[in-house]
């Protein structure tokens, strides 16, 4: 069973397993010439030939044959978090840069699910993450339908809001804003206590029972 | 009272008026010692001066507020358009009263919006930026409503806009309140019900000398960096951070002469072309 929430049968690889674990021994950053080289952390395709391009005696080599079993690693598993672990022992506050640019919802978008459904509001290991924009932009505004991977299944949602400033006299928010939707349109939650943007009236049809269960509007 | 007229109620000092003196009691007990009366100056009976009602008003001491979107960037267009666009700017305010504010107040803007019951918008916050030229003239509210940062950009010569009421008119340590972004949200919250708060004409602005607290980093914006100059922050950031941000310091930028733009001249023109235009 694997140790951390997500409660898979094997262990997953997912980032919050590096809280889970017990810290690993600092590795040192240079091998001294003819020491026994460390058990590889995972079998790579770069480990192979990395080991046969090492010369003994050759301080530097080393150091580049180390960067460059991790540098492809990194590329195979496409993982930025693993590739930091090895990098950030001396540097512990390394951050993630988040994206502080004001953009709109697209794929790959964290955002913030804001009706009180239960899918929305229990904490998972991953945020709400947008896959699908259904418009012909992959570029959602307020009032286009995405589909979201969220707790490992896939919802559509409706944005309500979102961080890239729009038209002139509409209100911009501090976080995507989304609701989670059915497919006929229905509204997962029953109440949005977070102020809508009053311009989704205009598509009054499609999002009524949105509206309805909304409380405020800006 | 005179107080709501804008007068100023100037009185004399009470030295010169006398109240009641107590010297009237006998004492029962005859002092041991003859104790002289204090000597005092004895002159003629000086009944108090007439209060004097000064008018503040006709003083001249009000302040002059010319909107910084009256005044056109340096650039290579004609005046004329900027001289057509201002006949424009006039007539709007004509027809509903723009008053005075600055980056740091509290406003509260009420607009038609035919999405909204009641045909009305209204929505209160602190203004952080006034951006844009002329007839394009901009100002964003921010208000944080049930913990979620809401922030609009309105057009002050918009038409749907019915009303704009300034409920405490103050400025701030900077022109631009951007950071508030990534300060904590009690800085940007306000009251949606709150009291409007007079200030004077005659009175200078108030300026709020409040330094923010902000969340952890990382932040939108380098604010602590000398190119967004920001004085109404409380860095709580380690020393060697503030002298790493210094590095990007440009000491010559104040005294680059290209970069000057001195805009006197223009605004007193502005400003006499507005008020007749006004008062027509």
């Amino acid at each position: 069973m694997c140790e951390c929430t997500c409660s898979r049968a094997e262990p997953c690889r997912c980032p919050c397993r590096r809280a889970v674990q017990a810290p690993r021994a600092p590795r040192p950053a240079l091998r001294a010439a003819g020491a026994p080289r460390p058990a590889a952390r995972a079998p790579g395709g770069g480990a192979g030939s990395a080991r046969t391009r090492v010369r003994k005696g050759a301080l530097l080599w080393n150091l580049v044959a180390w960067l460059c079993t991790r540098i492809p690693m990194a590329l195979v598993n496409g993982r930025l978090g693993l590739f930091l672990t090895h990098f950030s022992r001396a540097v512990n506050q390394r951050h993630f840069s988040l994206t502080g640019a004001c953009g709109a919802v697209q794929k790959l978008t964290r955002v913030r699910v804001v009706d009180n459904s239960a899918l929305g509001n229990t904490p998972y290991h991953r945020p709400p993450r947008c896959i699908h924009v259904y418009n012909k932009t992959g570029v959602g505004k307020v009032g286009d339908k995405i589909l979201l991977a969220i707790k490992g299944e896939k919802k559509k949602a409706l944005i309500v809001g979102h961080k890239m400033p729009g038209p002139r006299m509409t209100p911009r928010f501090d976080s995507n804003n989304v609701v989670l939707i059915e497919e006929n349109g229905n509204p997962t939650g029953t109440r949005i206590k977070i102020p809508i943007p009053s311009i989704l009236r205009q598509q009054s049809g499609e999002f009524s029972k949105v509206l309805a269960i909304a409380t405020n509007f800006v | 009272m005179a107080a709501a007229g804008g007068r100023l109620l100037v009185r004399s000092s009470a030295a010169g008026c006398r109240g009641f003196s107590t010297r009237g009691s006998a004492n029962k007990d005859p002092p041991t010692t003859f104790q002289p009366p204090p000597k005092r100056e004895r002159s003629a009976f000086q009944p108090p001066s007439k209060p004097v009602f000064v008018d503040k008003a006709t003083l001249g001491s009000q302040r002059r507020f010319l909107s910084p979107e009256f005044i056109p960037r340096r650039q290579r267009t004609a005046p004329f358009k900027f001289y057509v666009e201002r006949l424009d700017m006039i007539q709007r305010r004509k027809v509903i009263n723009i008053p005075e504010f600055y980056v740091g107040s509290i406003l509260s803007v009420t607009t038609a919006d035919p999405y909204a019951n009641g045909k009305t918008s209204r929505f209160v916050g602190i203004c952080i930026q006034r951006g844009g030229n002329g007839l394009g003239g901009t100002f964003i509210l921010r208000n944080v409503i049930e913990g979620q940062g809401v922030e609009i950009c309105y057009e002050l010569y918009n038409p749907r806009i019915q009303e704009i009421q300034v409920l405490k008119l103050e400025k701030r340590l900077d022109d631009n309140l951007m950071y508030l972004r990534d300060a904590l949200p009690q800085y940007s919250t306000f009251d949606v019900d709150m009291k409007p708060v007079h200030v004077e004409a005659y009175e200078d602005v108030p300026v709020n000398t409040l330094k923010v607290r902000m969340k952890p980093k990382p932040w939108s914006k380098r604010w602590e960096r000398p190119k967004y100059n920001i004085q109404g922050i409380q860095f709580e950031l380690p020393k060697e951070k503030m002298e790493e941000a210094k590095k990007w310091s440009k000491p010559w930028v104040p005294f680059d002469m290209l970069r000057e733009y001195d805009t006197s001249q223009l605004e007193e023109e502005i400003w006499e072309e507005v008020n007749e235009g006004l008062k027509k």
